[in-house]
């Protein structure tokens, strides 16, 4: 199967004059079928733009963006037919119940109340809300909001399925449960392009990524080969009062060494030596772990705070 | 329910009480007068509470108008429901208020039927004014400068509750090129029996003023979401 979704050098820019701002700049990029693609990125790296972009809703400056086979915005209505979208924000409707919110929403796709009523015992299970067809949207948990959001983005049956931050906001347990749901979706052959601040949501879930900043693509790939090609394979963390003046003293033993706060963080593809050499100091704990998609992240896009 | 709940209380208070100490006003009691005054108020009310308040809670606190915007609708569906289920809101009001005048005594004329299609007219323009207000809304507190500096003063000069001969003749001649002024032309003979003498007149301007007031609430929210 070909793209489910193309970026090809697509730029955008907001404002006017000394105010102008391109927030998207030359992105390309390609979502294949049957995939879970994570797209990760700072706050304002671009990324809710280039989602709005994809599913037509702002236009961009120039590039071409094509989405099932159509092209953006022009062909919007017919891709989005086939597309589900599960925001940021919950923006289930407070006025109607559970089971009203997905007929309602059904609505928008054409479909008559009894196709959509006929639907609904299958997409409540799914979400695991069996039971709560007659529920206020206001009795419901923070899980419980995500599970039936997602399962409004199912009502068309949709090819493609985008998630912007599926779980930002909820507890372990409600993460967890999401999860499984994301990879039952994934099971049946549904591609799903997902946001996300969580590297091991990332690392855990999605086939390929790409990680932009400042609105172009810094790198991509699975998350081992981003993990191997980025990143040295161990790292060292240190924490104590007065990490940064041991940065000397262990720089020898590694490739590189960042101090961040009360953390000393070492990467390193020989850890023994570094670990020995750490064992003689007094009052510093160490923690030796294998390196991971978070700090390929900081790596690639710093430790600085974009907001 | 504020809609024909605060002019309802207009007209009983002042049809009742203010009353008693006015003699007929062209042809008419005082509380017929202000009884289809308060009426055409009501209209007005009923579209502008919903374009404003429920229409801003839908686009920016629940955020419905996103989620429907991701289903295969666009801008211009939502916006354009959004218009005219405001405006069938001035046709409950109108409904609404029309039967307590029915139960009243007030007026039991065949021609209060004509106030339901001159309520969707009526609603449709201050729809879409109520539209305009709330695409440039940063928040609710907003919507009280209409009501307060725009609903209030064109009530005052539209013949709502006095004649408008009674108005300097150049506040008249604004009164004439404003919309309230011609809805509660059109509303009040039918609570007579009558239908306006400017039938013709009131319908162009409450539909040149629909119109395009619609379409500058739509390029008002084409231009918002753009960003």
């Amino acid at each position: 199967m070909s793209s489910v979704l193309r970026f090809s050098d697509v730029r955008k820019s907001f404002g006017k004059g000394d105010a102008k701002r391109e927030v998207v700049r030359g992105l390309s990029l390609a979502v294949e079928g049957g995939q879970c693609f994570g797209f990760l990125g700072p706050n304002g790296a671009g990324k809710t733009t280039s989602l709005r972009m994809a599913l037509g809703q702002t236009e961009p400056d120039s590039g071409l963006i094509e989405l099932l086979g159509y092209t953006m915005p022009a062909d919007a209505r017919r891709a989005r037919e086939k597309v589900g979208v599960v925001p940021q924000m919950d923006n289930l409707d407070p006025d109607f119940t559970v089971e009203e919110n997905l007929i309602v929403y059904s609505r928008y796709f054409g479909m008559s109340d009894s196709v959509a009523k006929s639907k609904v015992p299958a997409l409540l299970e799914f979400a695991g809300l069996s039971g709560r067809e007659k529920s206020n949207i206001a009795e419901l948990s923070g899980g419980m909001k995500r599970r039936l959001t997602i399962a409004r983005a199912l009502v068309n049956d949709p090819a493609f399925i985008v998630l912007d931050e599926p779980t930002t906001g909820l507890d372990p347990q409600a993460r967890h449960l999401i999860w499984d749901r994301l990879k039952a979706l994934r099971a049946k052959g549904k591609t799903l392009l997902l946001t996300t601040h969580f590297m091991d949501e990332a690392e855990r879930l999605c086939d390929h990524l790409a990680v932009i900043d400042n609105g172009v693509l810094i790198a991509q790939g699975s998350p081992r080969e981003l993990i191997e090609k980025t990143i040295e394979p161990d790292v060292v963390e240190v924490y104590g009062d007065n990490v940064a003046a041991l940065k000397d003293r262990v720089s020898a033993f590694a490739t590189r060494v960042e101090v961040s706060g009360e953390t000393l963080f070492a990467y390193t593809t020989t850890p023994k030596p570094l670990t020995d050499v750490l064992a003689q100091f007094q009052g510093v704990r160490v923690l030796h772990r294998p390196a991971n998609l978070e700090d390929v992240f900081i790596k690639l896009t710093g430790r600085e705070l974009r907001d | 329910m504020f809609a024909v709940g605060e002019p309802f209380i207009y007209m009983l208070g002042l049809g009742y009480g203010l009353g008693r100490l006015v003699p007929e006003l062209g042809g008419m009691s005082y509380m017929m007068f202000v009884a289809s005054g308060t009426l055409a108020f009501s209209i007005v009310n009923g579209a502008t509470f919903e374009g404003m308040y429920s229409a801003f809670a839908r686009m920016q606190i629940q955020r419905t108008w996103d989620a429907i915007l991701n289903a295969p609708m666009s801008l211009s569906d939502v916006v354009l429901a959004e218009w005219t289920f405001a405006a069938s809101k001035s046709v409950l009001s109108c409904v609404t208020f029309v039967g307590a005048l029915v139960l009243l005594g007030i007026s039991r004329e065949w021609t209060l039927l004509l106030v339901v299609p001159a309520a969707l007219l009526i609603g449709a323009v201050f729809a879409a004014i109520a539209l305009i207000m709330c695409a440039i809304a940063k928040g609710y507190e907003f919507f009280s400068y209409w009501f307060s500096l725009g609903i209030m003063p064109l009530a005052m000069i539209s013949g709502v509750f006095f004649p408008m001969s009674e108005l300097p003749k150049a506040l008249q001649t604004v009164s004439y090129c404003l919309p309230m002024s011609h809805a509660v032309d059109l509303v009040r003979p039918l609570l007579q029996g009558k239908i306006s003498a400017n039938v013709g007149l009131n319908i162009a301007v409450l539909a040149a003023y629909a119109i395009g007031g619609f379409g500058v609430a739509m390029a008002l929210f084409r231009r918002r979401f753009a960003n």
